[in-house]
């Protein structure tokens, strides 16, 4: 709308007649110089209602990539944090461990290297290595290429780690069933409230590396008032990857969450 | 840096909207609370448009503030950033709006 008369520009814009120098932006976006041409000023630029979610089609492929998996009673849990907090040593603690009762893969997300599913295959899940380049995150689309690669049997569990980062991976559904952000002591217990995006998406928050809690100033009480603050009421679980502190609690959940998804019909 | 892909996204949707015509420029509705960086938005939206039908469009960005419920004693609450508190202590807080993230129009030659 044009901010001088209101008029809507459309294509069949009546002509009017204030002065061409009050429509500066029509202006701007003229290629051609004003005294190029005659005109009633009949302006042809034209403007389209979009109301369109940015990431509608990433919220699309996410939920085509849900109903794939649901339809096979997969499970995928998308795991989010920021580099060094752990993700990927406790993706090689929960292969060995669960890899007896339950068929997992894993999707792994960095902007290089393939050092992480290297790791996971070390510990024997089938991986694939998704490297997003400049990318911040994984998107719903890498994630569909992924599972077609994957092809996960029915009822398995899909870990998908995200690349380490606390902001970008928030905003973008990958059609799992539950985000979990892993946090870790050394970090800090300021980081919930500095990256609240994260911890709001979470449906469940791990707190890694409690093994380190006396060898650095870490206030156990000031962190989870700040994971609170950032979503009241989120579930928490403590542990240590490398030492295995809280690890079956840890498996508890992901227990439930796969128990949770109907076991697929055919 | 999740703004480069979603000035991406907003470059190809608006090119495919607009038909081949030139995009002159385009409104784009971004809440307080949506966790996304105007200033970030502007830098790579530019450089997305490059050598697309968006070149060189003016990108107006429309902030709408963060409004939430609380869900103890249901009073509206004002949000400058993705959590808070009410005036009655409680933070579990119903997002009303502020994370919307909108192409609301755009306008072609």
């Amino acid at each position: 709308m044009c901010a001088t008369c209101g008029c809507s520009p459309h294509a069949t814009a009546a002509p009017h007649t204030h002065p061409h120098a009050d429509h500066p932006a029509v202006e701007a976006a003229h290629a051609h110089s004003h005294a190029d041409h005659h005109h009633d000023h009949a302006h042809a630029s034209r403007l389209i209602r979009l109301e369109h979610e940015v990431l509608a089609r990433n919220d699309a492929l996410a939920a085509a990539n849900r109903r794939r998996l649901a339809e096979r009673g997969v499970v995928a849990v998308n795991v989010l944090a920021s580099p060094g907090a752990g993700k990927t040593t406790l993706l090689e603690q929960t292969i060995r461990a669960l890899s007896a009762e339950m068929p997992l893969v894993v999707i792994e997300g960095d902007q290089a290297t393939e050092f992480d599913a290297d790791r996971v295959r070390a510990a024997g899940a089938r991986a694939v290595q998704v490297i997003t380049g400049a990318g911040c995150h994984l998107d719903a689309a890498m994630v569909a290429r992924a599972l077609d690669e994957l092809d996960p049997p029915a009822g398995a569990l899909v870990l998908i780690e995200n690349v380490g980062n606390l902001v970008c991976p928030a905003l973008f559904d990958l059609g799992e069933v539950a985000k979990v952000v892993v946090a870790s002591v050394p970090e800090g217990e300021d980081k919930p409230l500095k990256y609240p995006h994260a911890f709001r998406a979470a449906d469940l928050v791990v707190l890694n590396k409690i093994d380190l809690a006396p060898h650095v100033a870490f206030a156990h009480e000031r962190w989870l008032a700040a994971a609170r603050t950032a979503h009241p009421g989120v579930d928490v679980l403590s542990l240590s990857a490398t030492r295995g502190d809280g690890l079956g609690a840890w498996y508890a959940w992901l227990r439930s969450r796969r128990a949770a998804v109907e076991a697929p019909t055919a | 840096m999740h703004e480069l892909a979603l000035a991406q996204e907003i470059v190809d949707v608006v090119g495919e909207r607009s038909g081949g015509a030139p995009v002159t420029r385009v409104v784009l509705e971004v809440g307080k609370l949506a966790a996304v960086s105007a200033d970030a938005l502007r830098f790579c939206f530019d450089l997305a448009a490059e050598d697309t039908v968006a070149r060189g469009a003016r990108l107006e960005i429309v902030e709408t503030p963060g409004l939430a419920r609380c869900r103890a004693c249901r009073a509206d609450v004002m949000l400058e950033q993705p959590y808070g508190r009410c005036a009655c202590g409680a933070s579990d807080l119903q997002w009303l709006s502020g994370d919307s993230l909108r192409i609301l129009e755009m306008e072609v030659a």
